[in-house]
């Protein structure tokens, strides 16, 4: 027996709406068993991930769709934590090139992919049917990130 | 103390600290803000001694399009004989610079007094 709870909303890929978004993500991820740094960790993530839509999928369009999902998860055959799925129609980009830059060169940008492995569980990019990107990020309830450190 | 237009959740002051410049932050800092604080940024690099204090006491939030803005703004002052010096970072905050390691990248202090014996 599964017992999952959802947080659907639809996104414009404007980043005015972020702050917002980030304090509904936090609301409902209180009700969670979650510890204070996990919760900064998941909604950090969430923001790297939704920057890089709107920065390189969207090329800063405002008005772009991004479909974001966030289940609790909490049942038999999958760890107990978190699974958050954000679904964008904008440019599809090599996955292989999807990383990290080198923390030794030190230039802006280039860190929201490291930031995003480094708060999660596990981060995976996928070609969406239909064009543009889906994100699976997932992270375990005994995952302390490396905030934490 | 001059203070930016209001828009975004971010207040960006202008104050002095004996006879340092600060940069008070005041709000979080995303991809929202950190468009007009690079602006900013951008206006400082030109001024003649280029030497600042980023006061970010007062940023409970960050991400790396905020740490990106401020390698950037450290970048440009290094160009023209500049500096600048971070403080009183809040620990998430830190933790950010920490797990990207800017921490040795910047000069980080905990109190203005400290930032101005740099």
């Amino acid at each position: 027996m599964k017992t999952r709870e959802l947080f659907q909303i639809d996104l414009p890929s404007n980043p005015e709406r972020l702050p917002a978004f980030r304090e509904e993500l936090r609301a409902w991820l209180v009700h969670q068993p979650w510890d204070e740094h996990q919760l900064c960790d998941i909604i950090l993530a969430v923001d790297e991930a939704l920057t890089n839509v709107i920065r390189h999928g969207y090329k800063n369009q405002s008005d772009q769709p991004i479909y974001f999902t966030a289940m609790a998860l909490n049942g038999d055959g999958e760890p107990p934590g978190i699974e958050i799925r954000i679904r964008d129609y904008g440019q599809q980009v090599d996955l292989s090139k999807i990383a990290g830059r080198d923390l030794g060169d030190i230039r802006p940008g280039g860190l929201g992919v490291h930031l995003i492995r480094a708060m999660m569980s596990s981060a995976d990019y996928f070609h969406a049917p239909g064009g543009g990107l889906l994100l699976i990020m997932r992270k375990s309830l005994n995952h302390t990130g490396r905030s934490q450190e | 103390m001059a203070a930016s237009p209001q828009s975004s959740n971010l207040t960006i002051e202008l104050a002095t600290h004996g006879s340092l410049r600060v940069v008070r932050l005041l709000g979080e800092i995303d991809l929202g803000s950190s468009p007009r604080l690079r602006q900013q940024f951008l206006a400082l690099v030109e001024d003649k001694d280029p030497k600042y204090i980023v006061d970010l006491s007062g940023v409970p939030y960050m991400d790396s399009s905020g740490v990106g803005t401020l390698v950037e703004f450290k970048r440009k002052l290094e160009r023209r004989r500049g500096q600048v010096v971070l403080v009183g970072i809040q620990p998430r905050v830190r933790s950010l610079f920490e797990i990207t390691k800017l921490d040795k990248f910047f000069v980080i202090t905990a109190t203005l007094d400290e930032a101005a014996a740099q």
